[in-house]
């Protein structure tokens, strides 16, 4: 544990509680003092992770505390992009708190490394960690806006939660939100997939060993996959979209974690602790 | 001599009722004809009538308060061929400050029945535009008027009174952006008539909505309805089929039975690829069946619905007041220093200390590029001082003799607009 990464959980912390002010009482100067320390947040965890890359020489996933903290370190930086294209100011009352605990969490655990492979030196693998990471993380997001848009559709529906309905955007562009980084994500996941396979191939000279964490790699890319599919062909949109969001991210988290820390598998290290 | 004070008099609808109030509304004409009489009463310099449905108000700019007050009820009770007792118990009078407040209070609709309804800024402004044509507002009434769209302005802007809905329409409006975000480019289907129905589709043109497409069971009422809505018009029998492209769909019809099913709108969604659509029902008894709503991506406002928003509506309204109060309590304390300083006193005061200060700033320069002795320093000091006593000598007297005649403040204001003292 080191000074740097508690002031970025420090400057997440304090983005959460601007947000949540933001949330109650909807002054748009509370929202731009959440992102402005939900960015100083980020800029002290970027020279966490850069300065864990200079020493280890490779990408710091090498044990659950990192691989934690390198989570919390791609989804908001996502999340400052799709802010930036998006203005969903409402998104960081999900953001700030799930990257505030991620890293929290991944902080908590001992980040003694004992050996670096020099597997880990490799293109391929390097951008699958990348692009994998990335996509995930678009996908967290696509859950967060699946949620809003379940909560202002009730509002709507139900003609009752008013306190919602005033402080949650349209369900239009909730949806297109939710949409746009669903296909981001997919795009992402499907790219770092490939990689893994072409990696697999050079490590061990195979691409395909059934290995779980790959079985649970391609369900979880399937489901995204006919969600997508759905959408364009048959307009599943809205509701169907946002609830297929949100348990795509969970299937997605059973294969991120889950699949490592029940089943055995040759994605072990990465969640050693 | 002290500037004119102003008093307003006047009564609206919590204290004076409905009948009397009717009664009381001024026309243009009526209006005109009332400024012009009262303005010629050698009590009041300055006039200003405003009548509204709501209430009518009467803000002068008076010498002498009861003799003003007097002559404004005759005033009254002549044109509107009323007696003073019939309407002297709902009249209330306000002075100075309290004049001041519930002007700015009126302007922001802060007194109105329906707090934050917008109609009233531009009922205040009507009420300007005749007086200034009329030409019987002077400096006072007018800078208090320009400070009073001030104020309104700022209310609007800083609070939230005016953005919540409060009429059926801007509830249909308010709830369809939170659904298809903005309403540009969104098909709007109006199935019947009906003057609610008709304000609802307007309002929805005004936010740029693209198509307007009108039902009706006779064909030629369709018609006369779309071509003043730029529309067009189906027959009866097509709004199932107008439905797949619809995305706002207003019903008002006037049939006992439902018009539109959930099993045929179930069909529709399909048709549509779930593209969401509204339909707002403003027909008693309803014609939409309110089991659309439980379909995915429908939705179905009914005219209870669209009243309970309003309800709350009005409630965050009144919260919202709070602030309003706030900024218009801080605009009577600015208004009543400007009113101060038009006393013919200060205005010499503030005079006297701008050609001072411009002289001094001027001497100083000199001083230091001339590099002057003691004496020679003294010797123009002197110069100086004598000379502004002669430029100011005459414009003094005159301000002193004129400023305390009948219609001092213009001049007082013209001298501190000459010479940009500041208010």
């Amino acid at each position: 544990m080191n000074f740097i990464i508690l002031g970025a959980i420090l400057f997440y912390a304090l983005s959460m509680t601007g947000y949540l002010f933001y949330f109650f009482l909807q002054k748009d100067n509370l929202q731009k003092t959440g992102y402005y320390l939900f960015a100083a947040g980020f800029l002290f965890h970027s020279f966490n992770i850069f300065s864990d890359f200079k020493t280890l020489g490779v990408i710091p996933v090498l044990n659950l505390g990192q691989t934690l903290i390198f989570t919390g370190w791609t989804i908001a930086g996502v999340f400052l992009l799709f802010q930036k294209k998006y203005n969903l100011k409402i998104l960081g009352i999900y953001t700030a708190p799930l990257v505030t605990l991620i890293t929290a969490v991944g902080s908590c655990f001992p980040s003694e490394v004992a050996t670096v492979d020099t597997l880990f030196k490799n293109f391929w693998l390097i951008l699958h960690i990348i692009t994998i990471f990335i996509g995930e993380s678009a996908f967290a997001l696509a859950c967060g806006v699946g949620i809003l848009y379940l909560l202002q559709e009730h509002a709507i529906k139900t003609k009752k939660h008013r306190f919602f309905l005033k402080r949650l955007p349209s369900l239009e562009m909730l949806d297109s939100a939710g949409y746009a980084s669903i296909v981001s994500g997919f795009t992402f996941t499907s790219i770092g997939l490939a990689a893994g396979i072409i990696y697999a191939k050079l490590a061990w000279g195979r691409f395909w060993s059934w290995d779980p964490k790959e079985v649970w790699s391609v369900i979880t890319w399937l489901v995204y996959a006919v969600l997508l599919h759905e959408r364009l062909l048959a307009g599943w949109r809205g509701k169907k979209t946002a609830v297929m969001a949100i348990i795509g991210f969970f299937i997605m988290m059973f294969t991120f974690l889950g699949v490592n820390l029940l089943l055995p598998g040759h994605h072990g290290d990465f969640t050693k602790w | 001599m002290n500037p004119l004070s102003i008093l307003l008099i006047g009564l609206n609808h919590n204290t004076a009722p409905v009948e009397l109030r009717e009664q009381m509304a001024f026309s243009t004409d009526e209006a005109k004809k009332a400024v012009n009489n009262l303005c010629l009463s050698g009590d009041i310099s300055e006039v200003l009538l405003a009548s509204t449905c709501n209430r009518m108000e009467i803000l002068m700019a008076v010498k002498n308060r009861s003799e003003a007050v007097d002559t404004a009820k005759k005033c009254i009770s002549r044109i509107k061929d009323i007696l003073i007792n019939d309407f002297e118990k709902a009249l209330y009078v306000h002075e100075g400050d309290n004049a001041v407040r519930h002007l700015f209070r009126v302007a922001s609709s802060l007194d109105s029945m329906m707090v934050g309804e917008p109609q009233i800024s531009g009922q205040i402004k009507q009420a300007y535009h005749l007086a200034a044509r009329e030409k019987t507002m002077g400096v006072i009434l007018n800078r208090l008027m320009h400070r009073a769209f001030f104020v309104a302005k700022r209310v609007r802007t800083e609070t939230g009174i005016g953005d919540h809905a409060v009429s059926i329409s801007y509830a249909a409006v308010e709830l369809g952006k939170k659904i298809f975000g903005s309403l540009e480019n969104k098909s709007v289907l109006l199935i019947g008539a009906g003057e609610m129905a008709e304000l609802a589709v307007e309002h929805l043109i005004r936010n740029k909505t693209k198509k307007i497409v009108v039902a009706n069971r006779t064909f030629e009422n369709g018609v006369e309805l779309a071509e003043r809505f730029n529309g067009t018009a189906i027959r009866y029998e097509e709004i199932y089929t107008s439905m797949v492209s619809a995305d706002i769909v207003i019903s008002s019809t006037g049939s006992p039975d439902l018009i539109i099913t959930r099993a045929q709108i179930k069909k529709i969604m399909k048709a549509r690829k779930n593209r969401p659509i509204f339909f707002i029902d403003i027909a008693l008894p309803r014609d939409i069946d309110p089991a659309i709503n439980r379909l995915s991506n429908s939705y179905v406002y009914d005219i209870d619905d669209l009243k309970d928003v309003i309800d709350e509506n009005i409630n965050d309204r009144n919260n919202e007041s709070v602030k309003a109060e706030r900024i218009v309590d801080e605009a009577v304390v600015n208004f009543r220093k400007w009113h101060e300083g038009l006393g013919v006193v200060p205005t010499i005061v503030a005079l006297r200390s701008r050609i001072d200060e411009m002289a001094d700033r001027e001497l100083k320069k000199t001083v230091q590029a001339l590099n002057l002795s003691e004496n020679n320093i003294e010797a123009v000091q002197k110069m100086m001082g004598s000379f502004i006593n002669k430029i100011l000598h005459d414009p003094i007297i005159f301000l002193k003799k004129n400023g305390c005649n009948d219609n001092n403040s213009v001049y007082l204001d013209t001298v501190k607009k000459l010479f940009n003292i500041d208010h």
